[in-house]
């Protein structure tokens, strides 16, 4: 814990050396996802609705999945960084320290810029949460800290999972990107929207839905179950099958660099 | 100009050889494709609003922005042109009897439409094929499908003019990252990209249909779906001839002014 907090520190400083780029870079990445966002807002104006759901719960679905993603993203870059540590052979020096492997690629990078979209999602969940008039309970407050944790775990799940892939297919493998940007785009919607298939499909196998859709109906009050708030910690367990796919991956790998 | 067009051909061919990346890119329009169709499908049966688009037309819009994504993606850049300008190398190609503009314009119109051309047909074919609402409609109009052929070929250098104008504004950041992000984010929102812009609010619509976003993605998909008629449709190629010439113009002059002053980073 210690080294992962010293290359944090390393990384920040960095960072810190290219000002401008990093301003521009920031706000970028604000204008990415506000855009995606405001798309939302033309549509929802014109449409009034979305199968029931109204502004507030497509403010609050956006501004979660937002934040988890990229509170996920900050800690989680090295793992997209992965395919060019294959590549060159770089990897070969993380086996060869006696640290943790995954550890070792999460440190290697840290995004900083990504405070531009923070700030957003931050500005956006307090926006929404006040315009649903939510009845605060410890268990709601409860719900909001476990789906951040559940949030940040899957989608670190997945970055793990994409990355383990090069160990097999040296290239980056762009259709992971619909798991990833893919769920920010179209997680502005409840999955519910989706369909019957799809909700499944998010619920089972990747659960986004266990951090969006099911807990964001027991903190607007359209639920009163309780077991509801326990439901985003679930997400957590996709970083088990993540470990074990990188654990595979790191036992065949065959250095390609030189 | 024969040189211009042997640099076409080699930035062609190369990127015909990355037929995997290209397989993966095709999977990933795809589901993003039907994606996005749900989404549209949701808000078209409340049925409660006006809407400004046929179905049957923006599935087709849908369809055609997932398949010439890289021929329309801006944030794509040549990482080697702008490698060159970052780390000096740029200098051996001022020394060399061509112009510098005239061959990166070929070289960057020419991957665009290498990468589509790799990925459009299948991702087409299968929208085409699948059964339901989401299938996409054959051209409707002859002439209004040879229409759709020279606008998309006018977004093709209007897009290639752009990024001219990044990598020439990349001369005096050097870190490109930035600048590119910001550019490339406006203009997917202005170009259609996140939606149509059909679905804008009513003044924002007329102002960002004049700007030269919109010519290079968000007009010529709609005359495909003929959701301009003739007369509209020309006049749309007339407006991409405009922004054709002014922003070659304008990056060719700004290309200049660099080049006067240019410092070569590096050794």
């Amino acid at each position: 814990m210690k080294l992962f907090f010293r290359y944090f520190l390393m990384e920040l400083k960095s960072a810190m050396e290219y000002k401008l780029s990093f301003l521009l870079v920031a706000l970028g990445q604000f204008i990415v996802s506000f855009s995606a966002f405001l798309g939302a807002v033309f549509l929802l104006q014109r449409f009034t609705s979305i199968k029931g759901y109204s502004m507030e719960m497509i403010m609050l679905c956006t501004a979660s999945i937002l934040l988890q993603y990229t509170l996920a993203e900050c800690l989680g870059r090295g793992f997209d960084n992965f395919p060019s540590l294959v590549k060159s052979g770089k990897f070969d020096r993380i086996l060869l320290r006696p640290q943790n492997t995954m550890l070792q690629v999460m440190g290697s990078r840290f995004e900083f810029t990504r405070i531009g979209r923070l700030l957003q999602a931050v500005i956006l969940m307090a926006a929404g949460l006040n315009s649903a008039n939510v009845v605060w309970s410890i268990g709601k407050i409860m719900t909001l800290i476990f789906m951040m944790i559940g949030g940040i775990c899957l989608f670190i799940g997945i970055f793990i999972i994409t990355a383990s892939f090069c160990f097999f297919t040296i290239e980056g493998l762009e259709i992971f990107n619909v798991f990833t940007n893919g769920a920010v785009e179209f997680g502005k919607y409840p999955i519910a929207v989706f369909g019957k298939r799809i909700l499944q499909f998010c619920t089972y196998i990747i659960p986004y839905a266990l951090i969006q859709y099911y807990p964001l109906l027991y903190l607007m009050g359209k639920s009163n179950q309780t077991l509801l708030i326990w439901v985003p910690l679930l997400a957590c367990l996709f970083l088990l099958p993540a470990v074990l796919i990188w654990q595979f991956g790191v036992k065949h790998y065959k250095s390609c660099g030189s | 100009m024969k040189q211009y067009i042997a640099f076409f051909r080699i930035r062609f061919i190369n990127f015909l050889q990355y037929k995997t990346a290209a397989w993966a890119a095709v999977g990933t329009q795809f589901i993003w494709g039907m994606l996005e169709l749900i989404v549209y499908s949701v808000f078209y049966d409340e049925g409660i609003g006006i809407f400004p688009m046929d179905f049957q037309a923006l599935v087709d819009y849908i369809w055609l922005k997932q398949a010439f994504l890289s021929f329309f993606a801006l944030w794509v850049l040549d990482s080697d042109i702008l490698e060159s300008i970052r780390d000096g190398s740029v200098a051996y190609e001022l020394c060399r009897p061509i112009k510098l503009y005239e061959m990166w314009f070929s070289k960057c119109s020419a991957s665009r439409l290498s990468k589509c051309s790799l990925r459009f047909i299948p991702i087409l074919l299968a929208a085409m094929l699948i059964p339901g609402r989401f299938r996409m409609s054959l051209p409707a109009d002859l002439q209004l499908f040879c229409l759709f052929i020279v606008s998309m070929a006018a977004a093709l250098l209007i897009i290639s003019a752009c990024c001219m104008l990044i990598y020439a504004i990349t001369f005096y950041l050097l870190a490109p990252n930035g600048i590119t992000l910001v550019i490339s984010s406006l203009a997917d929102f202005l170009s259609g990209a996140v939606i149509p812009l059909m679905f804008f609010p009513e003044p924002l619509r007329r102002i960002a249909e004049l700007l030269p976003f919109a010519s290079m993605q968000d007009l010529p998909l709609r005359i495909y779906g003929g959701e301009l008629a003739y007369m509209e449709a020309v006049h749309v190629i007339l407006l991409q001839l405009f922004w054709v010439i002014v922003l070659i113009a304008l990056g060719k002059w700004l290309l200049k002014q660099v080049l006067k002053r240019v410092v070569v980073q590096g050794g």
